[in-house]
Parts: C-alpha cells; structure tokens; sequence
C-alpha cells in the first residue's frame, strides 16, 4: 500500500517535470534554464543530478516494493535467514562512489567557470541595505559623473495589506531597476552597509552574500536583452521579504545612451539641489518618498509601532524645530533603527519627505523645506 | 544485598516522584512528554507561518512576528522537540537494551532533564519582551543576531547554554552508561543498533555543543562587552560566525538522524521476521558518517564567497556522506528482501522513514553539488530537503518508535486502528506540505519570507492545506497515547512476534526497576 | 562485582568526558586567530594581511604585463564622513610599488574616530596584493569638519596568477567613536 502511494508520488514527479514547460508559469516545476553560459550550464548540472536520482530510486524503492507486495507473511512468505555479505556490502559501497565520481566531473568543470576572473568591461558594486539595494557603476577615472542609485521595492503597501488588486509582478516590482549592457562580461562587486544580504537573480545563476566590511565578487554575461527578477536571498531583518532585484538587460548602444542619460541626470540634480520647490510638489513627491523608504517602520498612518518604531504623527521630532527633523533624516538615529538619508536620498528627495513630515499626519507646521536648506545643511556638517 | 534493599522501594507518591526521581524509566517519560509538549507548541508556531503564506498578501501577523515564528519553530523543534524525544528514548530503552539496571550517573539524569523547562520557559518568554523574541533565524547568523538583534537576544543566549549544559549533561550519562554498564556478555559488538547510533551521537554531542556555547557566549561579548568577534567595524568577521555555527551545526543535524537510525534497525528486523542484514556494515557507516560530519560544514555557506579549492573541497566531502548512507538504505532493503513481512504502525513509520528520509537524501546530494547550490541555497528547496529528513526522518522514526515501545512501557497494546489512520493521515499530510516546496524553490521562492510573489500562489496554498492536516494529525497520536496509558488489551512480554532483544524479556508493562540482577547471558545474542 | 567498581569506573570516565567538553569549548575560542591565520594563507574571506608587507618590495618587476588596481571606499551606513580615494583605478606592473592617498573629511560637529577595513577581491587575488605602507585597521582621530590624507603604498605580487587582470581594494570606513580606545586615553588625560 505505502509503497505504491510512494510510486504514484514518483510518477507524478516525473511527468509533472515533463509537463512543466507547457503549464502556466503559477504551476512552475523546475529551475529555470536563464540567459547566461553559467545559468544553462546549471540547469544542465541540475537535470543530470536529478536523473541519476531518480535512477537510483527506481532501483531502491523498485525493490522495497516487489518485497514488501511478495515477502509479506499474509502471503506465507517464510523469512530467509542470511544476514550478511561482505562482497554485497563492498559493490553497495563502491556503485554509489563511482556515481558521485560521474556527478563530480561536471559540477567541478561548471564551479571552475563560475570562478573565472579574467576581466571585466564593466564593473558595478552592488551594496545591500536594510531594505534596499545601492547600484554605483565604477568609473574609470574621477572626473566622470559618478552614476549610484537606490532600487527600492514599488509595490504598494495597499497591495501587501490586501486593500487593492495585487499586480503582475507584485513584489518584484523596483522603483529603479539595474541596467545592464548585453554581451558583455560584467562584474559584480557585492558588500553590505548593515547585515547579510543575498543578490539573487535566478535568470543568470547569480547568488552572491553581500557581507558588511567584505567584498565579494561574481561575473555575468546575459544574452538576451530582456527584464529579470531576483529576491534577497538571506534573511537580513523585518523586510527581507520585501527587498527585490530587478535588472534591465539592453543591447549594448541603448545601454550607453542610457548610461549618458544618467550621467547628465546626476549632474542636473546637483544644480537643481539650487531651486525651488513648491508645497505642492514637495507633498507629493514627499509622500512616495515616505511610502518607500518610511511606511515599513512608521506605518501609513505616521502611527508607527510603539515602542520599537515611534510614531511620526505628532512627534516632537516631526513639530518641533526644523533642524532636528533635518538632523533626524540626514543622520539617522545612532543606536536605534533609524537610517541615516543624507547619503541615499538627493536634496530634493530629502527635502520632500521632510516637508511631508512636517505636515502630514495631522503635524501642521506648515513649512516648506527647501533642497537647498537641506544641501547646505548637509555641507556645513550642521 | 543493597539491589535486595531497592526492591521494596516503588515510585514515591505525588509530585515529588517526578521532581526528585532518579529512576531512568520516569526520567525518559518526562522527557517524552515534554519533547511531545513542544513538538505541539513549534508545530502551532508552523501553523502560523502556513496560515500567513496560504495567500499572498499579509494576512494575520506582522514581519517581525513571522521572523519570530520561523526562528522559535526552528529553536523549539531541534532543541525542544527532536533532541530531548531522542534522550527520552535513550532513557528508558538503553538499560535495557544492554541490561544495565539504570542509567549510570542518575542524579545528573534528574537535572538534565529539569534544565530543560527553564531554558525553553526563558526562551518562549522572549516573545512577550519588548522589541520580540529572537527574529534572526534559528542559525541566528550575526550580525543580524548582534548588532541588529532584539533586546531580548541576551535571554535567547543563556538559554541555548541552560539547553547545551542539558544536552552534554545527558551526553555523558549515555556514554558512561554503555561503556560502564553494560551486563556480561553484552559486547559492543553485540550492542543493539540503537545503542550503537546513540554512543557516537553522544560523542558528537560532547564534541559540538561547546562549539555552540563558544559561539553564543561570544555573541553575548559582542552586544555587551565591546569585543568585535564577528563586527567587521573593529576587525571581525561576519563568516566566522557562520563557519563556527556549521561546525556545530552539520554535526548537530547528524545528531538528530543517527538515533533514527538505530531505531529503524530494530523494526525492520522485527516485523520482517529476519536479522538485520549488515549490522558490522551499520556500525562502521554510521562511525563514518560521524567523522564526516565534521569536515562538510561549509557546505551550508557555498554562497560566502570561498575561495575555489575550498569549494571542491566541501562539495566532494558532502557528496562522500552519500555512500554510507546508501549502505544503511541498501540493508534495510535487504533485511525486507525474503522477510515475512507484516505492516503494524511501527513498520509502516519504518517504512515510511526509509522512503521519505532517502528523498531528502536524494535533494541532499543535489545540494552538495556546489554550482547548483547557488540556485537552490536559501530556497524553499532547501526547506524542503531539510524537512524532508527531519519530519519524515527525524520525527516520523520517533512515531515509530513510540508505538514500537509503548507496550513496553504501558503494559498495554495501543489501538491499532487508530495507529494507522494517524499513519496514513501523518504520511499524506507531510507530502502535500512539503513535496511542493520543492517545486516553489525551484521556481524561486526565497526562504524566510513572509509574503510572496503570485506564481509562487498555487503550491502555497497546496502546502499549506498539507500542513493543517499534518498538524491535527497529530492530535490522534495523542489521544492513542492516552488512550493505551489508561488501559486496553494487555501486552505480553514479547509484544511483537519478531522482536529480539533484552528490552523483550522483562514483563509489559517494565517494572520500575529492571535487571537488578545483570540478565542471563545465554539471552543475549547477536543482532 | 561489577557495581563495586562502576562508581570509580564512571568517575574517571567523566572526568575524560568534562576535560572534552572544556576542550571543545575552548577549541571553539582557538578557531578565531585559526581562522584569522587560515584567511591569510588562502584570502578565504578576501582579507589581506593586516600588517604592511615584510617582502622586500620593488625586487623583480615584471615588466610583461600590467593588472589594474581598482578603488573602492565607503564610509559605513550612517557615518558622515567623506571618504574619496585620489584615483577610481591604476594600472600598475606587478612588482612595481605605486601610491595612491585617500582623502577623509569628518563632516560632522562632534570630534569621531574612524577605521578602515580593507577587503579584495577576487579573493584568489587577496594574499598578492602586499601594503608597504597602509592605514587599515588604524584609528584616525578627527576633529570637525577636518580632513586628512591617508597613503597607500602598495604593490601587486610577480605570483599573481596570470589570469587575473584585475583586482579591486575596498575600504570601508566605520565609525568607532563609542569604542575607540585611542579616544578614551586622549579624554582620560
């Protein structure tokens, strides 16, 4: 009886493997085969490994099962009474290692290519935040516009709370996703501003720990252009759920024009650091802010979840003077879980969100906070 | 003539028989009772982790206290549920297996046990302090555990050293008994597999615990006394930490399936009517096993970043761990091959185990391979391959051996019937709950999310359906059990027709104290 | 018989068994500097030796190829400091001793005390690049708003295995002004 639950599990493996391919991608099986050398050469790995278990399973549960329908005593089966056999016992022994030698020849050849260091084209240091991820594209001298952003969960909380329809990528969604040129070997320099993360993109076979102090290291050449997704991969704090990849691959021109692009943006919101900004735009633009980067810990309604995150709703924080809200957003809370923003958000973000701050939440004080009050702030160190 | 004294003395009256007892039989119940107590207690932590991923979205319970239920159900299963059932076992199945007439050091008995409830009281405690309990994971790697952990993290360390102290206290009582007391006659050769599992699963013991309390003692220096063991800021390291937990914990996870092991050596033979076949091969694969056990270790940390020769170093050593323990899979399916079989419940567990636990032995050598690991590491398919060998491995050989022994020590048969349908409910449950989880790691579900994306919805709520009827399975093994304390049709001394061994020679139930006098030798016989 | 001697027989046996577990505990505490001392010989984690190099530097100067020496330098989480090296990247002949400064700024109102954590990779790179002279690991004192330059005198080991062509050095930068003990003796005097 159990042996033939057991054989039905089989098959149902076997051929659901089969099936996988054409199903829905919600009833996904399998690993999927990537866009990189090192991604098919894994599924490839997998598969093999996978079949010679499932040989050896026939074989082992193939003769449980004719024992245990034949050898039962319901049947009058009278016991056998050999014991031992050292020549059995030395064949069991050495089958399975000339298996796991058979296994062995390939996984070192495809671990030996994902250690291949040779070069580069493109570097870009990838750093893991509590709960975000720090793209900086390495420059070849200084004198180039530095390109560095935050990839930030989109989805919205509405959706996570289950007040609106969950959308397609719900959760793998970035406000701003990598983006990558095509054909060409690029390398990944990982490390950690706070605790262990892992960038994950099973598209290219990439599993790397972002480690605080350390510096790792891993390479990848996507074939295809295309969009795709990871998660953190080690649990790394209250949203670790929450923090995903997403990586644009485009052909290698668009990929320069994009990166020119960038370049020139980095520049422009160093001077438009300098202008004004509306109560209208600073509200608007500040409550995005606050629902990426704030709404985790203080919650939509500013309430928090006393005693670990404060409430921003009527804070003395939030009211009191301008300065120590400034101070509070740029350099964090030492000691408690409070991010220094000075260096993830520009000026302009940073002023949004305190201006939200300060007047959202039922906190009126009505100020506006300009980019360059903030900008100022953060020069003179005050 | 003092052992002509002990005879008249029966259990003391009332509470204090249990708070005071130095007697191996009421030790090794109370370990059972309470390793079943908190297997209930991780198991309702689980259902709150299935009840939260039956749907994407965040329905009942908040990050933060999903991280607390994942790392408390971590915790309580391997230190509160699988270890103390195990030393249970021990206790009551040891004297008299090798016809000792207690366990050698008693009074420490007493205390190892009694230890127990205070560290696991101290570490649920943590979850109704301020800031929560322990969120970080049961591998609790810092410096999510240090710098980044709860205020609660410091009760969290004194208790895993309240529950080391326990383990290594029990350790040593297991070695000191097989090796001081056995009766004459009972050669380590001869010694029931169980026995033999045990002896070395207590040498692991007494080798890696220490390593843990090292390792959370050095924690507790890093929050409160300004080292920097593992703080990159003052020159630490991060993956030192990790290296120091998988020395202890690849051992540890041998320590919760080698006494499987055992027990499964001693149901086949039985219900198969037949010796079990290769128990020199049994011996020398589980010594094996041990040794290797300590050189794999970084297998669990292929994604740090090592340095290519340690890789293949680690991949190769974990991929040797395969043929010992296709040995012990190879001789249980001989010992079935031209039995008389008969499937009671503890034969259907066995069998059940051998199946399951080479399933999760199967995705095991999957994992060593290191280049896949990449993939797999941190998934729901490692979730799934390490639930594989603990529930239907670890926990389903326990079951086993509680309705192999309960008999023995109720005096009682249990109700059979109901013994199966525990069974067969226990096996279609934990299938559905984790047999899919290999396919959402496959397809990229991370582990240790409290919410997901949507192609990963379907098996979720499959898993989770699985995990609810696995959960209130259980229930029906606690009623057999407290139905067959309470009475039923009386037990003979042999129990079962096949059974061998000195535990079968005294009366059912076994009285509170046995082989005052060592056993007849002419009783004990190679296994 | 038997019972007589089994008390004596368990006391030296647990003795044997209690000295075991001290010894493991402790065992656990030598697997630091073990660890420490297995990562030098290997660059298991990437770190390089703390000290400036001991080998004679500049001797044999392969002049058959160049590697690039990459920068990185951040300052940790919520530090406020700056922290820029004077280069991105160079490209140097191994063997040959180059030199490159960083400039830290202490942006903030109070006096803080930083220290830099070198790290390479690739990690089979690690035990070839050698410091001459380095700041890791040192406690740099400022005060605010001032600056300091910090050189780096390194060069790339002839030994680097030929198919590296490039390597990176990161410095991270962390605040240990709450346990710098250079700053509580400068406080206590």
């Amino acid at each position: 009886m159990l042996s033939k639950a057991k054989l039905w599990l089989g098959l149902a493996l076997s051929t659901l493997m089969f099936w996988s391919a054409g199903l829905h991608a919600a009833w996904e099986l399998n690993m999927p085969r990537g866009v990189t050398q090192m991604s098919r050469d894994t599924y490839g790995l997998h598969m093999t490994i996978f079949w010679w278990v499932v040989a050896i399973g026939i074989v082992v549960f193939g003769a449980m099962l004719w024992s245990i329908i034949h050898h039962r005593k319901s049947k009058g089966a009278k016991p056998a009474t050999f014991h031992e056999s050292t020549k059995v016992e030395i064949v069991w022994t050495l089958i399975p290692f000339a298996i796991l030698i058979m296994m062995a020849i390939p996984a070192t050849r495809v671990l030996t290519d994902a250690y291949d260091t040779t070069g580069s084209e493109l570097d870009i240091q990838i750093t893991g935040y509590q709960w975000r991820w720090e793209y900086t594209y390495l420059r070849e001298n200084m004198d180039e516009e530095e390109v560095s952003f935050f990839s930030i969960l989109s989805t919205s909380r509405e959706e996570i709370s289950n007040a609106i329809e969950k959308s397609e990528n719900y959760l793998l969604d970035v406000d701003k996703p990598l983006v990558i040129p095509t054909d060409t070997r690029v390398r990944f320099l990982m490390t950690s501003a706070d605790v262990i993360h892992a960038w994950w993109v099973p598209d290219f076979a990439i599993k790397k720990d972002t480690i605080p102090g350390f510096i790792n290291e891993t390479w990848v050449v996507v074939e295809e252009p295309g969009i795709y997704r990871g998660q953190c991969a080690e649990l790394c704090g209250i949203e670790h759920g929450f923090m995903p990849i997403v990586v644009h691959a485009l052909p290698p021109e668009e990929y320069q024009a994009w990166y020119a692009e960038q370049q020139q943006a980095a520049a422009e919101i160093r001077e438009l650091a300098s202008a004004e900004m509306s109560m209208e735009d600073a509200m608007a633009q500040g409550e995005q802010i606050y629902n990426q980067n704030c709404v985790a810990c203080h919650q939509a309604n500013g309430q928090g979840m006393p005693p670990v995150f404060p409430a921003v709703a009527g804070s003395d924080k939030a009211t009191g003077d301008r300065l120590i809200t400034m101070d509070t957003l740029v350099n964090g809370v030492p000691g408690t879980a409070m991010a220094a923003y000075g260096r993830q958000l520009n000026p302009i973000q940073l002023a949004a969100v305190i201006t939200y701050v300060r007047n959202a939440f039922g906190n009126d004080t009505g100020d506006l906070v300009q980019p360059t009050e903030v900008n100022a702030y953060i020069q003179e160190g005050q | 003539m003092s052992a002509a004294h002990d005879h008249h003395h029966g259990p003391a009256k009332g509470i204090s028989r249990w708070l005071f007892t130095t007697n191996h039989k009421d030790i090794g119940s109370m370990y059972l009772w309470f390793s079943f107590a908190m297997f209930l207690l991780g198991g309702t932590f689980a259902l709150v982790i299935r009840a939260e991923l039956f749907q994407p979205g965040l329905q009942f319970v908040e990050p933060n206290f999903f991280n607390q239920m994942t790392t408390m159900h971590g915790l309580i299963m391997v230190f509160g549920a699988v270890m103390p059932a195990f030393v249970g076992l021990a206790n009551w199945m040891i004297p008299l297996m090798i016809g000792a007439p207690d366990m050698a050091l008693p009074r420490m008995n007493n205390w190892s046990f009694w230890i127990l409830p205070f560290a696991f009281a101290m570490m649920v405690s943590t979850l109704f302090m301020e800031g929560g309990g322990p969120n970080f994971g049961w591998t609790f790697y810092a410096p999510l555990s240090t710098t980044y952990g709860p205020p609660s993290t410091t009760f969290f360390i004194f208790a895993v050293h309240i529950l080391g102290a326990s383990s290594i206290m029990g350790a040593i009582n297991v070695i000191a008994t097989i090796l001081n007391m056995r009766a004459p006659g009972m050669t380590l050769m001869k010694m029931p597999l169980f026995v033999w599992t045990w002896l070395i699963t207590a040498y692991l013991l007494i080798a890696v615990m220490p390593v843990l309390a090292g390792v959370v003692t050095m924690m507790l220096f890093d929050i409160h006394f300004g080292t920097a063991f593992f703080d990159a800021a003052g020159g630490g390291d991060p993956v030192l930490f990790q290296h120091l937990f998988w020395f202890f914990g690849h051992p540890e996870v041998y320590i919760m399936i080698l006494p499987a092991f055992g027990i499964i050596s001693a149901i086949i033979p039985t219900f198969a009517r037949k010796r079990l076949f290769g128990y020199d091969s049994m011996v020398y694969a589980t010594a094996s096993i041990a040794f290797l056990s300590f050189i794999v270790w970084a297998h669990h940390m292929f994604t740090v970043g090592m340095p290519l020769a340690g890789q293949l170093f680690f991949m190769y050593a974990t991929m040797l761990i395969a043929v010992p323990t296709g040995v012990k899979v190879f001789n249980w399916v001989a010992t079935m091959f031209r039995g008389s079989m008969t499937f009671e419940t503890p034969m259907l567990f066995a069998i059940a185990f051998v199946v399951l636990f080479t399933i999760g032995g199967f995705t095991g050598v999957m994992l060593a391979i290191t280049p896949v690991d990449f993939q797999y590491h941190d998934t729901y398919f490692v979730v799934a391959h390490f639930h594989y060998v603990l529930v239907p491995g670890a926990v389903f050989s326990i079951m086993a051996a509680t309705y192999y022994w309960l008999p023995k020590w109720t005096g009682y048969m249990y109700d059979e019937t109901l013994g199966k349908l525990h069974f067969w409910l226990s096996f279609i449950g934990v299938n559905i709950l984790f047999f899919p989880q290999h396919f959402l790691g496959l397809a990229g579900m991370p582990r240790r999310i409290p919410d997901y994306a949507l192609q990963f919805a379907d098996f979720n709520w499959i898993s989770s359906v699985g995990g609810f009827l696995f959960g209130f399975s259980q229930l029906i093994l606690l009623f057999v059990i407290i139905k067959c304390v309470r009475g039923g049709k009386k037990a003979t001394a042999q129990v079962w027709e096949g059974a061998q061994g000195l535990e079968w020679t005294v009366p059912s139930p076994a009285p509170y104290h046995t082989f005052e006098t060592p056993p007849d030798p002419t009783l004990i016989k190679a296994q | 018989m038997k019972t007589d001697k089994a008390p004596s027989k368990n006391k030296t046996l647990v003795t044997k068994l209690l000295f075991s577990v001290v010894g493991m505990f402790a065992f656990g505490f030598a697997l630091v500097p073990l660890y420490d001392v297995i990562c030098d010989i290997t660059g298991l984690n990437g770190n390089t030796n703390n000290l400036a190099a001991q080998a004679e530097a500049g001797e044999i100067i392969d002049e058959t190829r160049e590697v690039t020496v990459q920068f990185i330098a951040r300052e940790n989480g919520d530090m406020d400091w700056g922290f820029v090296p004077s280069a991105t990247q160079v490209r140097v002949m191994p063997g040959d001793v180059n030199m490159i400064s960083y400039k830290v700024t202490n942006n903030t109102d109070q006096v803080m005390v930083g220290q830099a954590i070198p790290s390479v990779a690739p990690n089979a790179a690690a035990g070839h690049l050698n410091k001459v002279e380095c700041f890791c690991f040192e406690e740099q004192i400022l005060q605010p708003g001032e600056s300091a330059d910090m050189p780096l005198r390194f060069f790339v080991d002839p030994a680097l295995p030929a198919e590296i062509s490039k390597l990176t050095l990161s410095y991270t930068l962390y605040d240990i002004t709450e346990k710098s003990s250079k700053l509580k003796a400068i406080a206590a005097r």
